[in-house]
């Protein structure tokens, strides 16, 4: 609506004084005296602009007072690494749930983001729902966002943080509240494909990718190093929103991050045989 | 009437023929590099800074061609990044900073009626040292070691050595060289207009020009020091592990952020200011009457230049600041539109109340107006802090940069140089290519710059190599292409219309029928600007005037003559233009050169942590300096006065705050001071962020006790005292006494300086640890390297009053040296508590 507003305002403003320039560019005779020169000078340069944007400051004042969000509403943890992002919610009243790389949020409720950084400045941005704020090593920003209808949304890291930072992508997704409430319910609890013994889970294990991916059950209580991957099946994309969520992308990120993420913290595995890649994949994505 | 020896038409051409001898250019492949006249450097230098606009520019088209589809591939991101930060840096360094200062150069004597600038190897050192440093960081890229970290370069991911390699070194140390000429042809162009106008010429008289070159340059002057302090700070961590900006150790990336911000905004007026400037010489001439609201325009420009400094929060709305700060920097941010509104009337007023006349000069002029004003409203909506939080960081800035940049820098320069081109050249430009070259410009810039606040709204943040085709951007990138390559073919059209061979004859002298003291040159190769300098009674002498340019030409105002052999150039007062002195300039020198490439390699040494090379680099430049100042400055004349015609004798030498030494060390020292507020600043900032700041003792965290700070301070405040008594028992006559003095004063300043560094050395301050042993130690170093200088000053006035060339009558250098020290003091009783007491207040 401001948007809109100024754009209108803009656009006019723009149209007359082109006009103008025009008019004074194109005419032969009947310039204007001094007096008259100076007197348009004063309400063209000096009064008019004055009102204008003394109108528009004191419409976008208002806008400037943040949402409030209380103790009673859900808060999310988001930190900006180098280049993903890592997720905590934490519920009022249950247990925080880890996550990565794809935030849910309850529609028509407001949502506290605590908003921090361990490296580099990044900066958070959903443009579908809410401004952008920065992330700021040893600073934790405070933002919140209402969101009101259902849906996919993009987000982005908009602040450069290095070489992949045009690869730092997120998606926000919308549920109905009640909705949101139960799924929250499920993703504290383990990923059911995560409590059987497997051949995959075993090689995730002895291949170390626990060492730095965390998923429950086998990693309670510990931080872990890159995204964690306790749900990862339910995610509509991999790699921070660069890649579809498919067993091909998932075996080929594996074997070769560096090739999708210039600059990526993860070493590459490609002496990791396809097959393994293709069953740790798989098993990856029945993580829901 | 007696008669007047300038009727005389051999006298006439004898004294044109002594000018003509003592102002040639030298000649020869390697002599004509030790020129130092302003037509010559000025040229150069316009030459050198259009050419890092077309690399930098050419740089622009590589990301363009990778972000024409989406998911390209043509560059990897690790060149992607260094191109936008080279192209973001050089065109505001490189460019858009030295092409003021090189227009100024090359325009302002002329304009002023002077035969060139206060300091003409000042301005060589200058240029010298822009090529230098310009090429070390624009050819960075051949080896792909340039910075890649985006010209704004935060911390903390450009200060670790890991995430940034040599490029952040080179960003640094090479900009920093520039931004030092930067500043000292800022302190050049001050002094020229104020102490160089001609006699009768007020300050209410000067041409508008001048008034932004006046207001650009103090700009320059309070805005490149805090860059300069974060600059110092930076290169602190990268290279010794001072953690100013790591957060781990109690630093803080905001502080960047705001030493960057203080500097970048004003930044934006720095190169918008001098090409309206352009405009305020082009609309009266192509509207064939005065400027209408002369004080309306002054006004608006110190306006702007004094709003400029208090709006560099505004850079900084997505970093989770208080509300208050939102709504004042968006006040003061919406603030500065009206200044900008009033001068773009004033020019349409003029235009409408004038008799209009179209030109290729106007036609950029307006072609400006529309770019600029369609920025200029998205600037008022990115002032808004809620509508910045989107527009932020986003292609919608990019978008809205480029139309201010290109409206108000780009085009008003190319639209000058139509206008000034037979000035310099005696040739026109070609308008028809002039129009081809405007049309493409223009249909160039709005087809890649427009689609751009789209793509941004869209949610395309700046600065990726790469973007999803899901993102729904592909069009409006692909445009955005296009446009850019037009906008390039049009400046190629530019380029061939400057090198096109001209065989027609060469036009008359003030072809536009000007009415400023510019157009006085005449087109033969005369480098002493103008014939006599005239008395100067009107805003448009040339209009006002019938006579002026008969009078001026037959040298029947000042300084016709070159009796003596010497470069000379009249010295007035600062307020109303009132005749003082006669200055001897500087000839061609090889010192400026030489200077420039010692000074370079120091910069450029220590980039590679080559120490002992770059140290001796340092000690070559100090000596080189030294050189510069004893065999070229303070010269005592061969008689104290000289006639300079219409019946006045004025002085050769003059010391003081007369003197357009004294007026170029007390500017210097502003800049100076500025810096170390700057570092000041930064205590008092990590004291706000910190709940205890200093922190709880620790080992290597002390503080450096009271003690030492108070005896330094008042050491350092008694060598200051024993300057000034040096001073006046100089100027008294009292040799003696006032050596012994002197010999005093050095000796307490250089117990001072050690008694400063002795507070953190002997209380074990570790600045690696933490961020407040870190910033005290800079302090502290900060007064002792001050002092270091100082006491090379105090020995060159000894050394000088030993050798005869200081005396009782010429003291200039004893008295510029006590402003320095004035200044030294001022820093030493606040720096001293600051470290030495506030600790105890504080806890």
């Amino acid at each position: 609506m401001l948007a809109g507003g100024m754009a209108i305002a803009a656009l006019l403003i723009y149209l007359s004084v082109m006009l103008i320039a025009a008019h004074v560019g194109r005419r032969r005779r009947g310039r204007i005296d001094h007096h008259t020169g100076m007197r348009f000078i004063l309400w063209a340069g000096a009064i008019g602009p004055t009102i204008l944007l003394l109108v528009l400051l004191l419409t976008a004042l208002p806008m400037m007072r943040p949402i409030e969000a209380g103790a009673r509403d859900l808060a999310i943890d988001v930190s900006g690494e180098q280049y993903w992002w890592r997720v905590r919610y934490r519920p009022p009243g249950g247990p925080a749930v880890d996550a990565a790389n794809e935030i849910r949020l309850p529609a028509g409720r407001p949502v506290l983001f605590n908003l921090s950084s361990p490296d580099v400045l990044h900066s958070f941005w959903i443009p579908g729902l809410a401004g952008k704020m920065d992330m700021i090593p040893g600073r934790t920003n405070r933002l919140v966002i209402r969101a009101t209808r259902p849906g996919r949304y993009r987000g982005a890291c908009a602040e450069f943080c290095g070489r992949s930072h045009a690869l730092m992508r997120f998606t926000v997704v919308v549920m109905e509240a009640q909705a949101f409430d139960r799924w929250l319910v499920k993703q504290a609890a383990p990923s059911p494909a995560a409590l059987a013994q497997s051949d995959a889970r075993a090689l995730f294990r002895d291949y170390g990718c626990a060492g730095c991916h965390a998923i429950q059950p086998d990693a309670i209580g510990r931080r872990s190093i890159g995204p964690d991957l306790g749900h990862v099946g339910g995610r509509g994309s991999i790699a921070a929103g660069v890649l579809p969520n498919e067993e091909a992308a998932i075996a080929g990120f594996i074997r070769h991050p560096e090739r999708t993420k210039p600059g990526i913290a993860m070493p590459s595995f490609d002496f990791m045989p396809e097959a393994d890649a293709r069953a740790i994949a798989a098993w990856l994505r029945s993580l829901e | 009437m007696s008669v007047d020896p300038q009727d005389d038409p051999a006298v006439r051409r004898a004294q044109a023929d002594r000018l003509s001898a003592v102002w040639a250019s030298p000649k020869g492949l390697f002599l004509r590099w030790t020129d130092t006249n302003n037509n010559r450097v000025g040229a150069w230098y316009v030459i050198t800074a259009f050419a890092f606009f077309l690399f930098a520019g050419a740089l622009a088209l590589l990301m363009r061609a990778q972000l024409a589809m989406p998911d390209n591939d043509l560059v990897g991101p690790s060149t992607f990044n260094q191109l936008f930060t080279l192209h973001g840096s050089m065109m505001m360094f490189l460019f858009a900073v030295p092409m003021f200062e090189a227009t100024a150069m090359l325009l302002l004597p002329q304009l002023l009626a002077a035969r060139d600038l206060p300091f003409p190897r000042l301005s060589a050192f200058g240029y010298w040292s822009f090529l230098i440093g310009g090429v070390f960081v624009a050819g960075s890229i051949f080896f792909g070691a340039a910075p890649d970290g985006g010209w704004f370069m935060y911390p903390p991911l450009t200060t670790e050595p890991e995430q940034s390699g040599i490029g952040a070194d080179i960003w640094m140390l090479g900009l920093s060289f520039i931004e030092v000429s930067s500043i000292a042809a800022a302190v050049e162009l001050i002094v020229g207009v104020l102490k160089c106008r001609p006699p009768g010429m007020r300050l209410n008289l000067m041409p508008l020009y001048a008034w932004y070159i006046l207001v650009v340059a103090v700009m320059i002057l309070f805005a490149f020091p805090p860059l300069i302090a974060g600059d110092i700070l930076f290169e602190l961590e990268r290279l010794l592990d001072w953690p100013f900006f790591d957060a781990a150790r109690g630093g803080d990336p905001l502080l960047w952020q705001h030493l960057f911000w203080i500097f970048g905004h004003p930044e934006v007026y720095i190169v918008f200011l001098p090409s309206i400037a352009i405009f305020a010489m082009v609309v009266p001439t192509f509207a064939q009457r005065h400027m209408l609201g002369y004080a309306w325009i002054v006004l608006a420009a110190v306006g702007t230049g004094f709003l400029s400094f208090g709006l560099w929060v505004h850079h900084m709305f997505t970093t989770g600041l208080p509300g208050i700060s939102l709504a004042f920097f968006s006040a003061a941010s919406e603030a500065v539109a009206i200044p900008t509104a009033v001068q773009i009337f004033v020019f349409i007023a003029t235009l409408w109340a004038g008799r209009v006349v179209w030109s290729t000069p106007l036609l950029y002029a307006a072609g400006s107006l529309a770019i600029f004003t369609l920025g200029g409203l998205t600037g008022v909506m990115v002032a808004i802090a809620p509508f910045d939080w989107q527009a932020h960081d986003s292609y919608f800035v990019v978008a809205h940069l480029h139309y201010v940049l290109i409206g108000g820098t780009v085009l008003p320069l190319i639209g000058g140089l139509y206008y000034y081109w037979p000035l310099l050249t005696r040739r026109k430009l070609s308008d028809r290519l002039g129009k081809i070259a405007f049309w493409l410009m223009f249909a160039g810039a709005n087809i890649a710059f427009f689609p751009m606040h789209f793509s941004g709204l869209l949610g395309m943040p700046r600065r990726v190599y790469s973007y999803p085709e899901a993102l729904g951007v592909g069009g409006l990138n692909l445009a955005s292409t296009i446009g850019a390559y037009l906008f390039a073919a049009g400046m190629a059209v530019i380029v061939l219309d400057l090198v096109w061979p001209r065989s027609h004859p060469p036009v008359v002298r003030n072809l536009w029928n000007a009415g400023t003291l510019e157009w006085l040159a005449e087109t033969d190769d005369t480098n002493w600007g103008v014939r006599s300098v005239p008395i100067v009674l009107s805003r448009y002498p040339l209009w006002d005037d019938p006579d002026f340019l008969r009078k001026v030409d037959e040298g029947r105002f000042y300084l016709p003559d070159a009796e003596e052999g010497k470069r000379e150039t009249l010295v007035t007062s600062v307020i109303d233009a009132v005749p003082i002195q006669v200055l001897r300039l500087a000839g061609p020198s090889i010192i400026p050169l030489a200077t420039a490439v010692a000074l370079g390699g120091v910069f450029i040494l220590t980039t590679f942590h080559l120490y002992l090379a770059a140290t001796i680099s340092g000690i070559v430049t100090l000596a080189l300096i030294l050189f510069w100042l004893w065999t070229g400055t303070g010269l005592q004349p061969e008689k104290p006065e000289k006639h300079v015609g219409l019946g006045l004798s004025l002085p050769l030498y003059i010391s003081g705050s007369r003197s357009a030494g004294w007026w170029a060390m007390f500017i210097t020292m502003m800049g100076d001071a500025t810096a170390w507020a700057s570092l000041v600043f930064g205590y008092f900032f990590y004291w706000t962020i910190h709940p205890v700041f200093p922190p709880a003792a620790a080992p290597g965290l002390a503080g450096p006790g009271v003690f030492w700070p108070m005896a330094a301070m008042a050491l350092i405040l008694a060598g200051w005292i024993g300057t000034i008594a040096a001073r006046e028992l100089y100027a008294r006559g009292v040799v003696l006494a006032a050596r012994l003095t002197l010999v005093a004063a050095t000796l307490l300043s250089l117990a001072g300086g050690l008694a400063s560094l002795a507070g953190p050395w002997l209380h074990g301050l570790d600045p690696a640890r933490h961020v407040y042993p870190a910033i005290v130690w800079v302090l502290a170093s900060w007064v002792s390297a001050h002092v270091a200088a100082g006491i090379i000053m105090q020995l060159y006035c000894l050394a000088g009053s030993f050798a005869g060339r200081l005396t009782p009558q010429y003291d200039g250098d004893l008295r510029n040296i006590t402003v320095y020290q004035h200044f030294l003091a001022l820093s030493a009783a606040i720096t001293f508590p600051v470290i030495g007491l506030f600790p105890e207040v504080a806890r």
